[in-house]
């Protein structure tokens, strides 16, 4: 006979796996799982045919045309302005800079639905903006363009905040490296700052753009609402919930989950293959 | 390239970082800067870069005027303490990068790039890692890449700031003995930065030693170690022991030492200090001297013994184990340095005193 060891069961080096990990998880279900979980049963309890019948229906055809096409034209702003405010806040110096820093968290802060009441006031046709662009055959509210300007204003920090720290960590060094091997400014940008920054901006322009397509009481006020012109997907699915038709709201919301879902899985890959480098 | 510096000044606010460089370096020189941290010796680098910009004062090479020229147009290369390569590209386009943003008119074709890259790869010996990104390669490789991305646009002038600063000591002796050879292969004006005398001595052909923003000696490895020209580079180069002598007749005197081997200086008679390393002092036994043998031990190849004095003064003195006398504690000697230098008490300002650079070479991070 020949006496076998206990084998030794290795130690985990960090303590308290169980509990974070169990806390983390119950939260996890209980804020975002369950509702989730929920929303699928209902809308799954009508079955495939109702489903479709309601989503497709041209009213909400076109309610995810609009919710599409606006947060697609406030992303495609926030990508380009939200990469510059970052660029500004982090590689030049002037005063009023960390004010400036400060004021950029305030969408973040301000109640949507202030902010949607502000944005009608300045660019209705009487008001301070809008009393300029009007007569220049330039309508905001009640518009297309007033969704987009709503959405923009409440997504934009999440590009910029997104890409301010990961621009901040930049080693100043490569751009110096890329400008003694002769790289014009515009080249060091475009060839050793942008292909650092790609995934930490693709992310924040994923974000921004899922942020728009649920934004809702920033847009009520200022889009004007009328059917089949200027009414997005989450108000029609809170019109069906005063109507009492829970189904109803729930495959529009369901739609709309399943748009940001597959957001973040194409932007999950396209900042894998930014970064693909990093992994050693 | 000739490079002539002359009555450079640089502060960053109230702090003076460069209090007037006058330089010249000859065609395909190898110069070394070498100085303790804080002595200016990288702000130089950088401005001769154009990554910074002097005060006052001129920068010409050539008969071109550098400092009206961007460092995009001054065609150097760079090679950073920390890499600093391109983390998102290969090997091979971190060296391709200088070649390929040059604007289209003067830029070289892909397979010219290609090719350039290639030689330099096997210059490099490293053409096994041509595909890998910076994140997968070792200390001593990046470095490899760091040069070639340097040497990619045939500088005019190559800079590099601590090149081996942050990597283990056998790895910097190999590439300190290869940077010689790629030297000699190129013949480019090279200019680099340390703080490691070794480093300096053993690569470049002259060195230029710095402190507080000032040059302080400029010569050969045997030139500074036997004639410092300041008090400053006497302790930079090791020289820890500090004794009060008095001079009569150009030579140092003082109870307990034997300073007959130093030659006599034209100096006036007086109060002076003798600066000494431990290693160039040879201890004789005289029962007369004032220094007792207070402590010794030995590291197999060196014996360091600590000579002390009545009023507590310890120095120093480190033996060949296999040509040192037989010594015994408690026993008096007599100091008798083989090489030192003496320096008037006026010149020696002690504000500016750097601390002497510690026998153990530092770990850079």
């Amino acid at each position: 006979m020949t006496a076998v060891a206990a084998p030794i069961r290795a130690k985990r080096v960090l303590p308290g796996f169980t509990l974070s990990l169990g806390t983390t998880l119950l939260y996890l279900t209980v804020i975002i799982l369950i509702p989730v979980l929920a929303l699928i049963l209902k809308g799954a309890e009508i079955g495939p045919a109702r489903f479709w019948a309601i989503v497709s229906a041209p009213r909400a055809v076109a309610a995810f045309q609009i919710t599409l096409t606006a947060a697609a034209i406030a992303t495609a702003f926030n990508a380009v302005y939200g990469l510059l405010m970052a660029w500004v806040l982090v590689r030049y110096d002037f005063p009023g800079k960390r004010l400036l820093d400060a004021l950029m968290d305030i969408p973040f802060a301000l109640p949507t639905a202030v902010a949607g009441l502000s944005l009608t006031a300045l660019f209705s046709a009487n008001g301070w903006i809008g009393a300029w662009l009007e007569p220049q055959g330039i309508s905001v509210v009640y518009t297309i363009w007033g969704i987009a300007l709503a959405m923009a204003f409440t997504s934009v920090p999440f590009v910029v905040r997104t890409v301010q720290p990961v621009l901040e960590d930049l080693d100043p060094a490569l751009d110096q490296a890329a400008r003694t091997l002769g790289a014009s400014e515009v080249t060091i940008f475009t060839r050793v700052v942008f292909p650092q920054i790609l995934p930490a901006w693709l992310a924040g322009c994923t974000i921004a753009f899922a942020r728009s397509l649920g934004e809702f009481g920033a847009i009520v006020f200022i889009a004007g609402n009328l059917p089949f012109k200027t009414e997005i997907a989450a108000l029609l699915a809170f019109i069906r919930l005063e109507e009492f038709d829970y189904n109803g709201a729930a495959a529009i919301a369901l739609v709309l989950l399943f748009f940001a879902l597959v957001l973040l899985v194409v932007s999950n890959r396209l900042q894998a293959w930014a970064a693909r480098h990093r992994g050693a | 390239m000739t490079i002539a510096i002359s009555s450079l000044t640089k502060s960053f606010g109230p702090t003076a970082v460069l209090r007037g460089i006058d330089l010249s370096i000859n065609d395909g020189e190898l110069v070394a800067l070498l100085g303790p941290s804080g002595s200016g010796k990288t702000t130089l680098l950088k401005i001769i870069a154009g990554l910074d910009w002097p005060d006052a004062g001129g920068l010409v090479v050539n008969g071109q005027n550098w400092l009206d020229l961007p460092a995009q147009k001054r065609r150097i290369g760079f090679v950073f303490q920390h890499y600093a390569l391109f983390p998102h590209m290969t090997v091979r386009d971190n060296i391709a990068f200088g070649l390929s943003v040059r604007p289209r008119a003067e830029r070289p074709g892909k397979s010219v790039i290609a090719a350039k890259v290639t030689e330099l790869l096997a210059l490099l010996q490293i053409p096994h890692l041509a595909d890998r990104y910076p994140t997968q390669l070792s200390g001593g490789q990046r470095q490899r890449v760091a040069l070639g991305r340097a040497l990619a646009i045939e500088p005019a002038v190559l800079l590099l700031d601590e090149p081996f600063g942050a990597l283990d000591a056998a790895i910097r002796r190999d590439l300190r003995r290869w940077l010689r050879e790629v030297h000699q292969q190129t013949g480019s004006t090279t200019l680099f930065v340390t703080h490691d005398q070794e480093e300096a001595f053993e690569l470049a052909d002259r060195v230029v030693v710095m402190g507080e923003g000032r040059i302080e000696q400029i010569g050969s490895a045997d030139q500074i170690h036997d004639r410092p020209a300041s008090p400053f580079v006497a302790r930079f180069m090791g020289a820890v022991v500090e004794l009060p002598v008095t001079l009569r007749a150009g030579r140092a005197e003082a109870a307990g030492l034997d300073a007959r081997a130093l030659e006599r200086r034209a100096m006036a008679d007086g109060p002076a200090q003798l600066f000494l390393r431990p290693d160039a002092i040879a201890l004789e036994a005289d029962p007369a001297s004032p220094w007792v043998l207070a402590h010794k031990s030995s590291n197999g190849a060196m014996i360091r013994a600590s000579m002390r004095r009545a009023d507590g003064t310890e120095v120093p003195v480190d033996l060949l184990r296999h040509s040192a006398p037989d010594l015994t504690l408690g026993t008096a000697y007599r100091l008798r340095p083989l090489t030192g230098a003496v320096f008037a008490l006026d010149g020696i300002a002690q504000s500016d005193a750097p601390r002497p650079l510690p026998i153990l070479k530092e770990k850079r991070q």
